[in-house]
C-alpha cells in the first residue's frame, strides 16, 4: 500500500514539483499582488487574468495543530502532528501539512516553522519543521 | 399565509430502514425499505409519489452512498416528474431544500427525499476506501491538499478546529464529553440507536485518542441504513395520514471559500453562512427553539453549531453544554434526542431530520420533549453546512 500522493495536473505541477529545487511557490496576481492558493484560473480578489508564479521564503507559523494517534495507514505510524500553517508572506494562504523533526509536544500555536520537502510519488510535499535558533 | 416558499410545502411522511453495524445487505434494499416506510407513514401510494431527491448521488463502493436516484428508481418505478441528487448544496439535507423548492414551484406534489449509507459493511468488505489508501492514481480535488500529508480523516480536519477553540476560549475535553454523554443517554431511549449502554465521563476520558483533542467517543459511528421523508404540497398534505410538519425556514448561504482550512479555524468551516441566513427567513429566534438536532459527526461539530446558530455566544459553547443539564431531555435546549450520530449512527444528517419530525408530531415516546413546537436541524459543516427550522403545523 503506497503512500497517497496528489494528482499532478498542468495547473498544479508548479506547486507539487517546486520542492525538487527546494522552492515553495504560489500564484500571485500581477495586478493586485494577492496570493492565490489552491491554484485558480483568475485572481480571487480582483478577478485579474494574469497570475505569476513566485517563490516564497518557506517560513510560516502554526495556526492550529492536532496529534494524530490513529493508524490510518501502515506508512503513517502514529503519533504525528498535523497542522494548518500560515505562509509568512501572505498569512491568508494556508497549508494543511505535517510538522516534522520535533517532539509532538513541542508544537504550539504560533510556532515559527520552515518548509522541508519530502518526495511522495511524483510530488514534493511541503512539510514543515520548527525554526531552530 | 404564504410569505415564502417554505409555506407552500409540508413534511408529510417519515421512515427509516433498520440501522446497524455490518448489516451485510444490499444497501439499495435499505433505501427502498425507508421509502416504503415513509409512504406508509404518510398514507401515500407509490402512484402518488412524483418526485425523488437525494444526497449525495449514486451508490459508491466505499459505502458513503448506498443508493442514488437511479438505484432507487430501478426498483421503485415512480416515474418522477422531477428528480435531483447531489452534494453541492447546503448540508446533506440540502436535498430536502431542493425538494421543497420543486414542490413550491409546482414541479411535483409529493417528493420522496432519501439518504442511504452502508459504510459499516463497506469497511468490513475492505472495498477501496475514501482515504486514498489504495490509490493507484493521484488524489484529486479538495482531498489532495490534506490526505497525502497524513490528514486522512475528518477526525483530523475537525480536530484542528477543536484544538484552536480550546486554546482560544478555554473549552475542555470534559465539555466536549458532555455532548457525547448526553447523546448516549438519549440513545438509551431510542430502540433504533446503535450504542445504548450508558457512557460515563470516565469512559469518555479514558477511551483511546484518535486525533487530539478527539478520543474515540468524540467520533460518530459508521453504520448501514437509510432514512426517507416526504415533502408534499401544502394543499396535498391535507390528505395524508399524519399531522404534517411545517418548514419554517432554511439556511443555505455559503460565505467562505469552499475549503477545509479557511475562515477563523476555531469553528466548523462552511457552516456560518447557513446558520446566519436561516434566521433571516423567520421571525422566530433561537430562544423559541424547543428541540435541537445538530450535526455531531464529532462532538465539536455540535458545539460549533450551537455557537454559530446563536444558542450561545461564540466561544461559550463549552460552558453552555458543561455538565449536560441544559442539553438534557428535560433541559432548556434538549439536544440530539435520538442519540445523534455519536450513538445512533452516521446517517449523514438524516436521522436528525427524522427525529425533529418525530418530536414535533409528539411521537417520541419516553424521549418526547414536552410540547415541542419548534425544532432545528443542522447538517454538515466542513463540506458546506445547512440548517432547517421546523414547526408543528
Amino acid at each position: 500500500m503506497a503512500k497517497p500522493y496528489p494528482a499532478i495536473t498542468p495547473e498544479t505541477a508548479f506547486f507539487w514539483t517546486g520542492g525538487a529545487q527546494g522552492r515553495l511557490r504560489f500564484q500571485r496576481c500581477t495586478a493586485c499582488r494577492t496570493y492565490v492558493h489552491p491554484p485558480q484560473p483568475r485572481c480571487t480578489a480582483c478577478l485579474g487574468e494574469t497570475l505569476e508564479i513566485v517563490d516564497v521564503s518557506g517560513r510560516a507559523t502554526v495556526a492550529t495543530h492536532t496529534v494524530n494517534m490513529h493508524p490510518w495507514h501502515p506508512d503513517f505510524p502514529p503519533p504525528y502532528v498535523i497542522a494548518i500553517v500560515e505562509i509568512e508572506e501572505a498569512p491568508y494562504v494556508r497549508l494543511t501539512t505535517r510538522i516534522i523533526d520535533c517532539d509532538p509536544a513541542e508544537v504550539t500555536f504560533g510556532l515559527p516553522v520552515r518548509v522541508v520537502f519530502e518526495q511522495q510519488g511524483p510530488a514534493y510535499l511541503p512539510l514543515f519543521a520548527p525554526v531552530r535558533p | 399565509m404564504i410569505r415564502k416558499f417554505e409555506d407552500k410545502v409540508r413534511i408529510t411522511g417519515i421512515g427509516q430502514s433498520r440501522i446497524g453495524r455490518r448489516l451485510g445487505v444490499d444497501p439499495v434494499g435499505l433505501a427502498i425499505d425507508a421509502c416504503i416506510a415513509a409512504m406508509a407513514d404518510a398514507g401515500l401510494e407509490r402512484a402518488d409519489i412524483d418526485g425523488l431527491s437525494s444526497h449525495p448521488g449514486p451508490l459508491t463502493l466505499n459505502g458513503y452512498s448506498g443508493a442514488g436516484i437511479a438505484d432507487v428508481e430501478r426498483v421503485l418505478r415512480v416515474r418522477p416528474r422531477w428528480f435531483n441528487s447531489g452534494h453541492e448544496f447546503g448540508g446533506q439535507t440540502g436535498a430536502l431544500v431542493e425538494a421543497a423548492l420543486a414542490v413550491a414551484a409546482g414541479l411535483a406534489r409529493h417528493v420522496l427525499v432519501f439518504r442511504c449509507t452502508w459504510e459499516s459493511t463497506a469497511q468490513q468488505r475492505q472495498t477501496p476506501a475514501a482515504h486514498g489508501e489504495s490509490a493507484t492514481a493521484g488524489i484529486e480535488g479538495d482531498f489532495q491538499w490534506m490526505v497525502p500529508f497524513g490528514a486522512f480523516s475528518p477526525a483530523n480536519w475537525i480536530a484542528l478546529y477543536a484544538n484552536l477553540h480550546m486554546h482560544r476560549y478555554g473549552t475542555t475535553r470534559e465539555q466536549l464529553g458532555a455532548i457525547a454523554i448526553n447523546a448516549r443517554a438519549n440513545a438509551g431511549r431510542n430502540p433504533a440507536a446503535i450504542f445504548r449502554d450508558p457512557l460515563t465521563m470516565e469512559d469518555y476520558l479514558s477511551a483511546r485518542m484518535i486525533s487530539t483533542p478527539f478520543g474515540l467517543y468524540d467520533c460518530d459511528v459508521p453504520c448501514d441504513g437509510a432514512v426517507a421523508v416526504i415533502v408534499s404540497a401544502a394543499d396535498a398534505a391535507r390528505d395524508t395520514r399524519k399531522r404534517p410538519v411545517r418548514i419554517e425556514a432554511v439556511g443555505t448561504r455559503l460565505v467562505e471559500p469552499w475549503s477545509w482550512n479557511n475562515g477563523g479555524l476555531d469553528q466548523l468551516v462552511l457552516a456560518r453562512g447557513a446558520a446566519q441566513s436561516l434566521w433571516k427567513r423567520t421571525d422566530l429566534k433561537p430562544a423559541d427553539v424547543d428541540v435541537a438536532e445538530l450535526y455531531d459527526g464529532f462532538t465539536f461539530n455540535c458545539l460549533s453549531w450551537l455557537e454559530l446558530l446563536g444558542f450561545c455566544p461564540i466561544g461559550e459553547g463549552g460552558r453552555f453544554v458543561e455538565g449536560g443539564s441544559r442539553i438534557a431531555l428535560d433541559g432548556e435546549l434538549p439536544l440530539n434526542t435520538h442519540g445523534g450520530q455519536l450513538s445512533a449512527g452516521r446517517l449523514q444528517g438524516y436521522t436528525f431530520l427524522h427525529e425533529a419530525c418525530v418530536q414535533l408530531r409528539g411521537e417520541g415516546g419516553n424521549r418526547q420533549v414536552e410540547s415541542a413546537e419548534v425544532a432545528i436541524v443542522s447538517t454538515g459543516g466542513g463540506a458546506p453546512g445547512g440548517a432547517i427550522l421546523l414547526t408543528r403545523d
